[in-house]
This record gives structure tokens, C-alpha cells and sequence, in this order.
């Protein structure tokens, strides 16, 4: 296209005018090029409708009317009013959605945090410090590999019954071994850096050069990871809840739906479907935000968009 | 064996470095210095952990003002006395000096000062500098942690000093990866100026750049030695560099230091035969000019318990005595003549000054 451009430009005055002065199709193009747009739209909205569900929402999330049941979506040219269909207890679909994502986002935005903070703090201590701090720190992430999450969650929810506490301690248990691991090999790459030696030398405590040397090192890296983790998080969520320990019901969750509906696959599709493809929107566009903002947050590359 | 060896080395000799001790215009001094890194574990009674030897039994002074030479191929440890005396790397003996006070034993205070007395610019302008800091915070950092200046304090100072290393104070908020290597190695300096040290130890700080690049820096660096009366510590293998910059110098060769003395006397007159090899090495200045290239046999032995003796024996061209004191004992530097140190065996001399 540019390369071609010059060949015109020589043969005719007009075609010169248009490489000159940008069309706006190409600025629309240009902003969709540098910014991640649908994927910040679809996160949004979906946040918005979690947020938002009380206002949105047309049916009651928690009851339904055994009538309406698999009732047919009424975007897909369905008699009823329910637009996204009902299950099997009658329960409008798009209402339960709207409150599922605002669960299974709290959930993932909680285990998350949680395990994110854990999982960074100890990765920088293990990384920094080595020896027999680090020996420990990583046999632990070892033995969290070694110890099945979901029979620990089922064991506990049955000593103390499901609550939404035991399913964000259990869910952020078997995630923050990813984070420190990660956060453990950036930090080894980046303490023996010589700018880090220099900080040293200035005289920096060891906690101003992990905070302010090492964390916004690995900061991205924790971006990364954390926004490809929401993904296993509300599947963990999703599997959890498939057990009865996970949220409990009639509370609805994404993951809880998708499970709700597996039993009418081939009478009622929908309802399974629909929390399926809000988890995978919510999920992809994690990914590409989560890589958009790395190389936003790696200032030599900063330069290149 | 080899630990006992050391002992009698260490305390034992007078302290091998020139002037009275402590003399009152060295700023540093480094007295029977050491680094060994244990290599693999040793049995308790029946084997001795292996030990690399990095530094083993360094003194020398760095007078106020001057540039002192630390050259020596790689590996001889010229790289790991600096970290010693920067306190990057905890030295297994010896004892460093600043101001005549012992860093060991000296107060919290004592330190501090030390700590904003002894700044470092790196070889390496790349890894030198935080990526993700701006120019500005890198070169406030210091002055942010040893001193009580307010923000615009901190400024004003960052953008003197950016002036005084040939950078505008405009560029202080951009990234490192908006700069040159030469501007980034500017940049480095700066940052070693901005608390007025004494010391400035600088680890080889033009070999990573342009060599169109390298004679701006260095008389950037004689410049600003010039005006604030700096004393630098300069390790490099670059002999040129080293003469062009150095009053004094030392050449090491396996952790040890084996001819020690004015630039200018060493270069016109080498006492000892490494010393000679290590200059026939270097390219001439002139390819016209005609010099005679003079090889050692054998290799570089492994720092990795070395014998006990000279570690020189191993390279010379001489015969070596099995039976002399000095191939079983580490030999001592003599002064040979005034301020001119060597380590003086029957194998180690060039042989026209070691016999008038």
C-alpha cells in the first residue's frame, strides 16, 4: 500500500493529496491498530452489566416461572419474553447472566488480587534473598502442585459448609504458586542487573530497591500473568461450583449455569451456551488487554506504536 | 594447605602498599584484601572446600586526587576488588580503609558518608540505567537517599549536573532508550557526580562504546577530576586508556599484584615479565612502529587453588626452582625503587633490570 504510494504520487497530482492528508478512515484504524478497542468494549460492558444488574436485569435472577421453562431465546425468534431464553426452572437467562458475571467477576477480581499480592511477595522475597528462604518458599509452590485444590475445597466445604470466603481462599491457594514462581525467575534476572548494583552502591535499603527497582520490573509480567489467570480462575470457579462447593446456589455463576444447563444439552442449549460465551469474551479480552499492556508498560517498546 | 598458607601471608609482612600506614593523603586504602568463593563442599577433617580465588592478598592506596590503574587480563580479578571496595561483595579477609577508618568497624554514620564518598559508573551504559526510570529519578536517586533535599532541590542539583556532563537539563524527564551510549554513559556520570563524592571507582567505563566516543568521555572525566578534585579508581584492560588517564597503576594477574607503581615508570621501564608481556600485547600506537611481541608459555592457570607459591611461576619463560623459598610461599611486593613495587623470584624479573 505505502510502497505502491510513490509510483502514484510521481504520475498523478491527486494521488499525492491523499498520502499527504490522513483519511479518517485510516485515523479509526490507526487508534484500532494501537489500542486494544473491542476488547476494552466487551470487558466494560460486560462490568457494566455486572454492575448494573439491578437496574438491567428484566426477571429476577434467583426464581422463575415453571411455564417460561426452555422457554426459547427471543432473539433467535422465540414466543416468549425472555431474550436470551429460560432454564429449567423457568429463570430468564440474560437476568442471571447479568448477576452470574457480577459473582464470577468478584470471585476472579478477588482470588486474583489475593493470590496476586501473595504470590508477588513472595516471589520477590525468594528471587532477592535465595538460600534457605527461597528453599522453602519454593517447596511450598511444589507442594501446592502436589495437593488437588478441588479435593481440599470439597473436603473444607463440607467441614464448613460453602461460603463465598472458603471458595476466594481455596481459589487463591491453588493460583498464587503462578505468580511467585514468575515473579521469582524475573526477579533473578533482575537483581544481579547492574542498575540494581548501582542502586547499592547509593546507598538504597534493600526494600527501596525491591519496590522501586525490582517490582516495577516484574510489574508487567504480574499484568500478564493475572489477566491469563482470570481465565483458570473462573473455570476453578466454574468446576467448584460444579461440586456444590463452590458459590452456592440459587446464587447464579457463570460457571454454575454452564453446569445447570448440562443435563438439556440437546433439549436446551442455551442455556449453557450463553454463560459459555460470556466466559470466553471475558477471557480473550483479558488476553489481549494483557498483552497490549505489556508492551505498554516496557517503555522501550513504548516508542514503536 | 592452602588456608595455612594464606595465614602466613596475610599479617604477618608489612603491609605491602606505598607511604607510611596510615598514610594521611590516601583516601582508600586496601590492605591484604581477599575473595575466595568456596567451590562445592568439602568433608569436615578429610577435604577442604575448593576455593576460587579471585583476590587473594591485594594492597594498594588511592591518593586524593589521583587516578589509580587497576589492568590485568580477564578474569584476574581487577573487576572484583572494585565490588569489594563498593561493598557489592563481602571480602573473606583484609580490610578496607576509608579516610583512614576501617569500614568494618566503623559507625553507622561512618558509613553513610562512605556510602555518599564512593559512587561507581559501570562499563556497560545499557545495563547501567533503569529502563522504566526517567533521566531525572535515575540521577536523583542518590541525593533522594543520602540527603534531606526537597523536590525542587533535587531538580535544580539533577540539572546542574546533567549540564556538567555535557547534557541539556531539558532532557532530564525523557527514558534511557531515548539516549546514545555515549549520552547514556554521560548519564551514568551524572549520576556518580550528583552527591559530590571524593571516589569514583569506574569499572572499564569506555570499553562498551565507540571508540570515536571514548576520548569524549574520558576527558569529560579528566575534566570533572580536574574541577572537583575526584580520585578515580579505574579498572581496565585497556592499556592505552590506562596510560592516557593514570598516575598510578597496578598490574594484577591471578588475584595477585604483581608490579605496582607510577604509570609512566612502569610503562617506560616494566619490572616484572608479565608486566612486559601484557604491554608487547597491546597494539602500538603507530603501526610503524617495530616491537618485539613477547609470549609466555603455558596458559592462564585456573584461579581455582592456585599453588601456593608465586602464581606467576606457572607462565614464566625462566627456569623455576621446585626448591626456592618462593615457589612454595606467596613471595611479597618489594620496592625496587622508589614508589615502584614488584614481586620480585628468580623468575620473574626482566632480566636487563633485574641484574645491573
Amino acid at each position: 500500500m505505502t510502497s505502491a504510494g510513490p509510483l502514484q504520487a510521481v504520475s498523478s497530482e491527486p494521488g499525492r493529496d491523499a498520502l499527504s492528508s490522513t483519511p479518517p478512515r485510516r485515523r479509526v484504524w490507526r487508534i484500532f491498530r494501537s489500542y486494544p478497542v473491542i476488547s476494552i468494549t466487551l470487558l466494560l460492558a460486560i462490568i457494566f452489566g455486572a454492575v448494573a444488574a439491578d437496574l438491567l436485569a428484566p426477571y429476577p435472577a434467583t426464581h422463575g416461572e415453571l411455564r417460561d421453562r426452555h422457554a426459547y431465546p427471543a432473539l433467535l425468534g422465540g414466543d416468549s419474553d425472555h431474550l436470551l431464553g429460560a432454564d429449567s426452572v423457568g429463570r430468564d437467562i440474560f437476568s442471571r447472566l447479568l448477576y452470574g458475571a457480577r459473582v464470577s467477576l468478584l470471585v476472579a477480581a478477588g482470588t486474583i488480587l489475593i493470590a496476586g499480592s501473595l504470590g508477588t511477595f513472595l516471589g520477590l522475597i525468594s528471587g532477592w534473598y535465595g538460600g534457605w528462604v527461597d528453599e522453602a518458599i519454593m517447596r511450598l509452590v511444589d507442594a501446592m502442585n502436589a495437593i488437588p485444590v478441588v479435593l481440599l475445597a470439597l473436603v473444607l466445604a463440607v467441614a464448613l459448609g460453602p461460603s463465598f470466603a472458603l471458595l476466594l481462599a481455596v481459589l487463591s491457594l491453588g493460583q498464587w504458586p503462578a505468580f511467585a514462581r514468575q515473579v521469582r525467575a524475573e526477579t533473578l534476572s533482575l537483581k544481579n542487573r547492574d542498575y540494581v548494583q548501582l542502586a547499592r552502591v547509593a546507598g538504597a535499603s534493600t526494600g527501596r530497591i525491591l519496590f522501586r527497582h525490582i517490582l516495577p520490573g516484574v510489574f508487567a509480567t504480574v499484568m500478564v500473568v493475572a489477566t491469563n489467570q482470570v481465565g483458570t480462575v473462573i473455570l476453578a470457579e466454574a468446576g467448584l461450583s460444579f461440586l456444590g462447593v463452590g458459590v452456592p446456589p440459587p446464587t447464579p455463576s457463570l460457571g454454575g449455569m454452564i453446569s445447570d444447563g448440562r443435563l438439556y444439552l440437546t433439549d436446551a442449549w442455551w442455556i449453557s451456551a450463553f454463560p459459555g460465551a460470556v466466559i470466553a469474551l471475558i477471557v480473550l479480552s483479558l488476553v489481549f488487554i494483557g498483552d497490549w499492556l505489556r508492551d505498554r508498560l516496557d517503555p522501550t517498546l513504548r516508542q514503536l506504536d | 594447605m592452602s588456608g595455612s598458607a594464606a595465614v602466613s601471608l596475610g599479617s604477618a609482612d608489612v603491609p605491602a602498599a606505598p607511604g607510611t600506614f596510615p598514610t594521611s593523603d590516601a583516601v582508600i586504602q586496601i590492605r591484604n584484601l581477599r575473595k575466595w568463593y568456596p567451590i562445592g563442599a568439602g568433608i569436615p577433617l578429610l577435604r577442604e572446600p575448593s576455593h576460587l580465588k579471585a583476590v587473594d592478598d591485594v594492597s594498594f592506596d588511592i591518593v586524593y586526587g589521583e587516578t589509580f590503574g587497576l589492568v590485568g587480563e580477564s578474569g584476574c580479578g581487577k573487576t572484583t576488588t572494585l565490588k569489594l571496595l563498593l561493598q557489592l561483595e563481602e571480602p573473606t579477609a583484609g580490610r578496607i580503609f576509608y579516610e583512614g577508618e576501617d569500614l568494618a568497624t566503623m559507625s553507622a554514620a561512618g558509613r553513610k558518608e562512605f556510602r555518599r564518598s564512593v559512587q561507581a559508573v559501570f562499563q556497560d551504559p545499557w545495563a547501567s540505567l533503569n529502563p522504566r526510570m526517567r533521566v531525572s529519578d535515575i540521577v536523583g536517586e542518590p541525593l533522594e537517599i543520602a540527603t534531606t533535599m526537597g523536590r525542587s532541590e533535587i531538580r535544580r542539583r539533577v540539572g546542574d549536573v546533567l549540564i556538567e556532563v555535557g547534557l541539556n537539563p531539558y532532557q532530564a524527564n525523557l527514558y534511557p532508550h531515548e539516549f546514545s551510549g555515549g549520552q547514556r554513559q554521560r548519564i551514568g556520570i551524572a549520576r556518580a557526580l550528583a552527591l559530590s563524592p571524593k571516589v569514583i571507582a569506574l569499572d572499564e567505563p569506555v570499553s562498551a562504546l565507540d571508540v570515536s566516543i571514548r576520548a569524549q568521555i574520558l576527558n569529560l572525566l579528566a575534566d570533572l577530576q580536574q574541577e572537583h578534585g575526584l580520585a578515580y579508581l579505574m579498572v581496565s584492560h585497556d592499556l592505552a586508556t590506562v596510560r592516557h588517564m593514570c598516575q598510578r597503576m597496578a598490574v594484577m594477574y591471578l588475584g595477585v599484584i604483581q608490579e605496582m607503581g607510577n604509570t609512566r615508570a612502569i610503562f617506560d621501564s616494566p619490572m616484572h615479565l608479565y608486566t612486559e608481556a601484557l604491554m608487547s600485547a597491546a597494539l602500538p600506537a603507530h603501526p610503524d612502529i617495530e616491537r618485539e611481541e613477547i609470549l609466555l608459555p603455558g596458559e592462564v592457570v585456573s584461579p581455582i587453588d592456585p599453588p601456593p607459591g608465586d602464581v606467576f611461576m606457572g607462565r614464566t619463560p625462566l627456569p623455576v626452582d621446585p626448591d626456592h623459598r618462593w615457589a612454595k610461599e606467596r613471595p611479597p611486593l618489594i620496592e625496587k625503587a622508589p614508589g615502584h613495587w614488584v614481586v620480585e623470584t628468580p623468575w620473574s624479573l626482566v632480566q636487563e633490570t633485574a641484574e645491573p
